[in-house]
């Protein structure tokens, strides 16, 4: 099993003529995905890697069955891209576009959890499940399949951990980029919560980094709610005061988001915390490797 | 209207409005602020009502401790007072302009603001009957916090609730209702992350007047409100120049240039650089470029900032490594480059790339701990 996607997953991609869009449409393909249609609106009839174009997503699910979608659409379009989707009936939305206003963003999450679907992201890498399907623009070279589950704010960095991951031999079961905005539809919590009801999944690794308190939540809830271990990174302890790291969402403000705040709670959660992001292979080799010679590790 | 935005207002990518902008807009939206004018010097003084208060407009907070807000009671007073102000540092800001305010007489201070709160996701306003302080420093019992929907926005019954929680008095209930309602409208429709009154004052002839105002615009909607033109941003003039090619650079205060790709994956090799000893000298987030240009770009603007060596961290996923690497390599060539460049790059085409830099004399490494080891000891740490 995987989180949110699995092998009933059919895709259609949102701007899937633009150049970003016909790229990851056939990386996905290469991954495994089932995409089964693209809409650009005036461009119905096109193909796309031999995936059909549509005017518009309701004809799209029509006359594919698609129940999930990723966006690609420029910002000041994103919004009424993903009200589109939800109206339509798709279920899983991972919105990839960076920049959107955050008034946008609210209105489509919130009119989202009335209809009942989900959104990951916004300025976000998606999510992949090794065997079984991406819905995003991670690289496909990096995955193995295998039983840790990732979530993470940030894109290349996860990118990074999962490789070194994957080079030292341990795969992974699903990763999942909840993106760098302020505001984003599927946070660490709602991760979290999957990953321990989730049977392949044995450990989990969450990256997170400067900037409000996702972090902080996340830690209060693996203390209560997950049994499962959990190896953390944060970036961003050198960052300074006042100043956006390229994310919309990592700011310290006013001395609250600091790297410290967010590490001394997960660790307080009884979570293992690494100085340095490629200290996290090791760090859960050591796990597993304690695991498999039936000595528990004690996590709390 | 029309809020002319100057140079000094996006900090941190955040644009935030100066006092009198905050107020000219609260005005137009039917709220009531004290009368006043902006001047950029004290010979631009008018015939003003005394007592009255002159204020520097700086887009950060703390003027009051640092004496930029002054009281005066006669127009010499008022002249000596404007030349202070404006050479008074407010947290790194001097004043250009100043606002020249009548001076209220305070029966009650009220505080209102509403920002997003990240946790819940919505926007979220406070309330409290102590205005007038850091509502950081306002006990949580004192303060009345409402999630507010968007999709049904302020409603009466919201109302109630703050005024209950106020106390404020019947007969200028209604006024105030009608200014959290229009707060709440200014804060959706303009795209606002935060709107603070602090304080709503309620003078003693019962008027109900906005004495200080906060207002931050949330930067990726600016391209939808025409109100807020000429924008420009506060920036060094390197991290203005990035900008312009569609690249972040933040400024730091070590001498090693961190170069790498993704904002996260450029934070986490700052962290590492620091582990090993050595200071960034700035942030550079090449992005998902694999464009040669924008590499060389970036590695102009990173050499603009007078580094002692140059830690270049790219992870390949869709950036090819040797597309980066030709950047590199055509930049050193033609600006005939003597200080020491490390580089760890990983993914696509790494051997390719390796072979290329290595040719050119450049560090090469695969493991960014090393790097960051080798770029420490170079840059002196």
């Amino acid at each position: 099993m995987s989180i949110i996607i699995s092998e009933d997953t059919k895709v259609i991609v949102q701007g899937i003529t633009g150049h970003q869009g016909r790229q990851q449409t056939l990386a996905m393909k290469e991954f495994g995905t089932k995409i089964v249609g693209g809409v650009t609106p005036g461009r119905e009839g096109e193909e796309v890697y031999g995936t059909p174009v549509f005017n518009t997503v309701r004809d799209a699910v029509l006359k594919t069955g698609a129940n999930s979608s990723i966006v690609f659409v420029p910002a000041p379009y994103a919004r009424d891209a993903v009200l589109e989707a939800i109206d339509a009936g798709i279920k899983t939305i991972v919105v990839i576009t960076e920049h959107i206003p955050v008034r946008d963003t609210i209105e489509f999450i919130e009119y989202a959890k009335l209809k009942g679907a989900r959104i990951i992201g916004p300025n976000c890498p998606g999510i992949a499940s090794p065997g079984i399907a991406k819905i995003g623009i991670m690289s496909n070279s990096i995955f193995l399949k295998g039983n840790i589950g990732v979530v993470s704010r940030s894109g290349t960095l996860t990118y990074e951990i999962v490789n070194a991951l994957s080079q030292s031999g341990i795969g992974q079961s699903t990763c999942i980029g909840i993106g760098g905005d302020p505001v984003v539809g599927t946070g660490f919590i709602d991760v979290l919560d999957l990953f321990e009801r989730d049977d392949d999944t044995k450990a989990i690794v969450l990256i997170g980094e400067i900037g409000g308190i996702a972090e902080e939540d996340a830690a209060k809830f693996i203390d209560q709610h997950v049994s499962k271990p959990v190896f953390a990174y944060i970036a961003g302890r050198t960052a300074p005061q006042g100043k956006r790291m390229g994310h919309a969402g990592a700011i310290v403000a006013r001395g609250k988001g600091t790297a410290n705040s967010k590490i001394e709670a997960l660790e307080r959660a009884g979570a293992i915390v690494a100085k340095l992001p490629f200290e996290i292979p090791q760090l859960v080799k050591n796990y597993l490797k304690g695991v498999s010679a039936g000595n528990a590790v004690r996590m709390d | 209207m029309q809020i002319y935005i100057p140079l000094n207002l996006r900090i941190g990518g955040r644009v935030k409005l100066l006092e009198h902008q905050a107020k000219a807009l609260l005005r137009s939206y039917g709220i009531p602020v004290p009368k006043g004018y902006v001047i950029r010097d004290a010979e631009e003084l008018m015939e003003t009502p005394m007592p009255a208060v002159v204020k520097a407009q700086v887009p950060v907070g703390g003027r009051g401790k640092a004496g930029a807000i002054k009281k005066v009671t006669n127009r010499d007073d008022a002249k000596k007072a404007i030349r202070q102000v404006l050479e008074t540092n407010v947290n790194g800001y001097f004043p250009k302009e100043i606002l020249v305010e009548e001076c209220l007489n305070i029966a009650k201070e009220v505080y209102i603001g509403i920002t997003i709160d990240r946790s819940v996701g919505l926007p979220t306003m406070l309330v409290s009957p102590d205005g007038g302080v850091d509502i950081e420093e306002v006990p949580e019992e004192r303060i009345v916090k409402l999630i507010i929907h968007p999709f049904i926005g302020v409603q009466e019954y919201h109302v109630r609730e703050i005024l209950s929680f106020i106390k404020m008095p019947r007969e200028i209930s209604d006024l105030t209702g009608k200014i959290i309602k229009n707060l709440w409208n200014i804060f959706w429709s303009l795209d606002c992350e935060l709107l603070e009154i602090n304080p709503l004052v309620l003078t003693n002839n019962d008027d109900i007047v906005a004495v200080d105002a906060k207002m931050t615009i949330n930067d990726d909607a600016l391209y939808r409100h025409r109100e807020f033109s000429e924008l420009e941003e506060e920036l060094t003039p390197l991290e203005k120049e990035a900008r312009k090619n569609s690249l972040v650079l933040v400024q730091l205060d070590g001498n090693i240039a961190v170069i790498a790709n993704g904002a996260g994956l450029t934070m986490a090799t700052l962290d590492n650089l620091s582990f090993f000893g050595g200071k960034g000298g700035i942030f550079l987030d090449l992005g998902g470029t694999d464009d040669p240009k924008k590499v060389e770009c970036a590695f102009e603007l990173a050499l603009q900032s007078r580094p002692r060596v140059v830690l270049i961290n790219i992870f390949g996923g869709m950036t090819r490594c040797d597309s980066v690497a030709s950047g590199i390599i055509s930049v050193k060539n033609r600006l005939g480059l003597n200080i020491p460049i490390v580089i760890r790059l990983k993914g696509t085409n790494e051997r390719l790339a390796q072979e290329m830099l290595k040719r050119e004399g450049i560090f090469v490494l695969e493991d960014l701990d090393e790097a960051c080891k080798i770029a420490s000891k170079l840059g002196g740490y």
